[in-house]
C-alpha cells in the first residue's frame, strides 16, 4: 500500500460542505450533499464510489466543468483564493495549468486531426515560448511519461498510438502546464491490466517526483491501495468515511466500505464468493431517508432509517457517517 | 461434455487474414467450470461466439455430448437450447423496449418445450415477479443481468458462455451476480465457460483456468495451479501485473 502521508501539512484544496444540484425533470437532485475533504500537498486523494455515488461530479465541481443549470454551493478553498466565487476567466485559467486532467478515455481527450506533439504542445505555445523552446520541452515531456523515442513520435496521430500510448500522451499534455494539482478520473478502467499497471506506476512516480497532488476518482479499491494515500469513501452523493488508505481498507469503519473491500477478490489464492449486499447503490434521485445506506445495512437499526448520521471522527484522521462505526471497527 | 479442437477464426480478406483464434483447444466438462482468461485482442470472446455460433471459424471442430456442433447459426435448435451465452453489457444484449415477460416469451417461443412459469423463472434470478411488466430500460444494471441470465435459463441450458458477464457492474452487486452463477450452476447442475479479464473473479468461481494470448491457448490446467503457480511467462506478467488490496 501507498504510504500514509506525505508529512506536509500545507492544503491545497480544502473542499467544505460541497453541494451540486442537478435540475432534474420534478425537481433538483442534490447529486454532491455535504461532501468535504482536504487535499493536501504532495499527497494522491482517492474519491472511491459506484455509480451514482457522486465521485466524477465531486471532481467535476473542483474544476468547474459541471452541467449546464447546475447550482453549486459550500467552499472551495484552493491556496486561501475562494473558487466558487473566483470569476470565470480565473477559474478557466486555472484550468490547465496548476489543476490539470486526465479522463478514462484518452481517445475522447485526444484531438484526432491533430499531432501528438502538437497537442502536447499547445499550452507551451500560448504561453509566448519559441519553437524551439516548445518542441524541445514536448520532447521532455513525453519522455517523462514513458514514451520511447519521444522525437520521433511528435508528429504522430493519437490512432497510431495503442491506448497506454494515448494515455501517457494524455498525462504528458496534463503535465505541460506544471500544475500542483492532478486530477485523474478512471485513469486505467479501460486499459488491459498489464498496462494498466505501468500507469499507475508512472502516475505515482510523477506524483512523488514533482511533489504534486493527485485526486483519483476509482471504482476500484485496488487501484486505490497501490496509489492513493488517502482515500473518500462516497455513497449515494454523500461521503461515508475518509482516512488514510491503509487504515481505512485494513480496518473499515463503515458498514458500506467492509462490503466493497469483502467483495474484492484475491488474485494468487481462491477465496470463497462474498456475501453480496442486497440491493442496488442508492441513487442521488432516490435517496434513502436516514442513512442512504440503510436499506442494504447488516447493521441498520430504527435510528438509520430517520437519523442521517453526521460524518464525525473515530480515530486520529479518521471520518465517517456511521451511527455504530465503534461496532464495525471492532468486528 | 463441450470440446473445441483446433478452432481457428479468421476475419478480413481472405488472402491476407487476420488470425483471431489460432488451433485453440479447450473442454468443458459436466458441472465444470473453466475460466477463459487474457487481454483485450487475445481471442477469448470469438472462442466463445464460435461456441454458441454467431461466428464462423475457418477450420477446427467443436463436438457437445459427443455430438458435431455444425459452424454458424445452422445449428439444430435443441443445439441452440443446450448452449447459451450472456453478455458483458446487458443494457446493450436486452431491448431496452421490451417488457421483461416478452423478452423470456420470445425465448419459449422459440423453444415452445421448455416454456414453463414465469414467476419461478424469475425467483430463480432473486427477481421479484413484479418486474415482469416492466421494460428493461427500467431496470437497472444488476436487474437486466439477472433478467440476461433468466433469458438464458429460460430454455434449460446446459452450458452458460458468460462473457464478461459481470465487468460492467458495480462492484456490490457484481457480487450478488458471482453469487447468483455460482448457486445456479449448482441448482442446475450447470457447466460454464466462465470468460474475464478480472482474474481474481476467475480465480473465486473457476475449476479450470485457460490462458490466452493473441489467439493463443498458453497455459491451461486446475484454477489453483494456473494462479497458484504459473508455468507459462506470459501467465506470470499476468500475474505480476495484477493488484492485490493487500500486499
Amino acid at each position: 500500500m501507498a504510504e500514509s502521508s506525505s508529512g506536509s501539512d500545507d492544503l491545497l484544496l480544502e473542499v467544505s460542505g460541497l453541494v451540486v444540484d442537478l435540475p432534474g425533470r420534478v425537481r433538483a437532485v442534490r447529486v454532491v450533499d455535504e461532501v468535504s475533504f482536504d487535499i493536501p500537498s504532495a499527497t494522491t486523494v482517492g474519491l472511491i464510489g459506484e455509480s451514482g455515488s457522486g465521485k466524477t461530479m465531486t471532481a467535476n465541481a473542483l474544476i468547474g466543468l459541471l452541467p449546464d443549470g447546475a447550482i453549486v454551493g459550500g467552499s472551495l478553498n484552493w491556496r486561501g483564493e475562494e473558487l466558487l466565487t473566483a470569476t470565470a476567466s480565473r477559474r478557466r485559467g486555472l484550468r490547465g495549468h496548476e489543476i490539470a486532467m486526465i479522463f478514462q478515455d484518452p481517445l475522447a481527450a485526444l484531438n484526432p486531426t491533430q499531432t501528438i506533439g502538437r497537442q502536447v504542445g499547445e499550452i507551451l505555445r500560448r504561453s509566448g515560448k519559441s519553437r524551439a523552446a516548445v518542441r524541445e520541452r514536448v520532447v521532455e515531456l513525453l519522455d517523462r511519461a514513458g514514451i520511447p523515442a519521444p522525437a520521433e513520435k511528435l508528429g504522430s496521430f493519437p490512432h497510431e498510438f495503442s491506448g497506454g500510448m494515448r494515455q501517457r500522451a494524455v498525462i504528458a499534455m496534463a503535465l505541460a502546464g506544471n500544475p500542483s494539482l492532478l486530477l485523474a478520473d478512471e485513469p486505467t478502467t479501460a486499459l488491459d491490466v498489464t498496462v494498466q499497471a505501468r500507469i499507475l506506476r508512472l502516475l505515482r512516480s510523477i506524483q512523488e517526483d514533482a511533489g504534486l497532488s493527485m485526486l483519483l476518482v476509482s471504482h476500484d479499491l485496488r487501484v486505490m491501495a497501490h496509489v492513493a494515500h488517502q482515500v473518500v469513501v462516497m455513497y449515494a452523493g454523500r461521503v461515508a468515511e475518509r482516512g488514510a488508505t491503509s487504515d481505512v481498507l485494513r480496518q473499515p469503519a463503515h458498514p458500506y466500505t467492509r462490503a466493497l473491500v469483502d467483495s474484492v477478490p484475491a488474485v494468487r489464492t481462491k477465496t470463497a464468493l462474498a456475501h453480496p449486499l442486497p440491493g442496488t447503490p442508492a441513487t442521488p434521485s432516490n435517496r434513502p431517508a436516514g442513512c442512504a445506506f440503510h436499506p442494504r445495512c447488516p447493521l441498520a437499526r430504527e435510528r438509520c432509517r430517520t437519523e442521517q448520521p453526521a460524518l464525525r471522527a473515530v480515530a486520529p484522521g479518521r471520518w465517517t457517517a456511521c451511527h455504530f462505526a465503534e461496532k464495525v471497527l471492532d468486528a | 461434455m463441450l470440446e473445441v479442437r483446433d478452432l481457428r477464426v479468421t476475419f478480413g480478406p481472405r488472402r491476407k487474414p487476420f488470425v483471431a483464434v489460432d488451433g485453440v483447444s479447450l473442454t468443458v466438462g459436466a458441472n465444470e467450470t473453466v475460466g477463459l482468461v487474457g487481454e483485450s485482442g487475445s481471442g477469448k470472446t470469438t472462442v466463445a461466439r464460435s461456441i454458441v455460433g454467431l461466428v464462423r471459424p475457418a477450420s477446427g471442430s467443436i463436438t457437445y455430448d459427443g455430438r458435431a456442433v455444425p459452424a454458424g447459426t445452422s445449428r439444430p435448435g435443441e443445439l441452440q437450447r443446450a448452449i447459451q451465452m450472456v453478455f458483458q453489457d446487458p443494457r446493450s444484449s436486452l431491448n431496452p423496449w421490451m417488457t421483461v415477460a416478452s423478452i423470456i416469451g420470445e425465448a419459449w417461443r422459440t423453444h415452445p418445450s421448455a416454456a414453463s412459469d414465469l414467476d419461478r423463472l424469475l425467483a430463480d434470478v432473486g427477481l421479484d415477479s413484479s418486474v415482469a411488466g416492466q421494460r428493461a430500460s427500467q431496470l437497472s444494471g444488476g436487474q437486466c443481468q439477472r433478467v440476461s441470465l433468466a433469458r438464458a435459463l429460460a430454455v434449460k441450458p446446459r452450458l452458460l458462455v458468460c462473457d464478461e458477464a459481470v465487468s460492467a457492474l458495480d462492484v456490490s452487486v457484481q457480487a450478488q451476480i458471482l453469487r447468483l452463477l455460482d448457486d445456479l450452476r449448482r441448482r442446475h447442475n450447470l457447466s460454464m465457460l466462465f470468460i474475464s479479464h478480472d482474474l481474481g473473479v476467475v480465480h473465486q468461481i473457476a475449476d479450470r483456468i485457460a490462458v490466452m494470448r493473441r489467439g493463443v491457448l498458453v497455459e491451461e490446467g486446475p484454477a489453483t495451479d494456473v494462479l497458484g503457480a504459473p508455468q507459462h511467462e506470459y501467465t506470470q506478467s499476468l500475474l505480476d501485473a495484477a493488484l492485490e488490496l493487500n500486499s
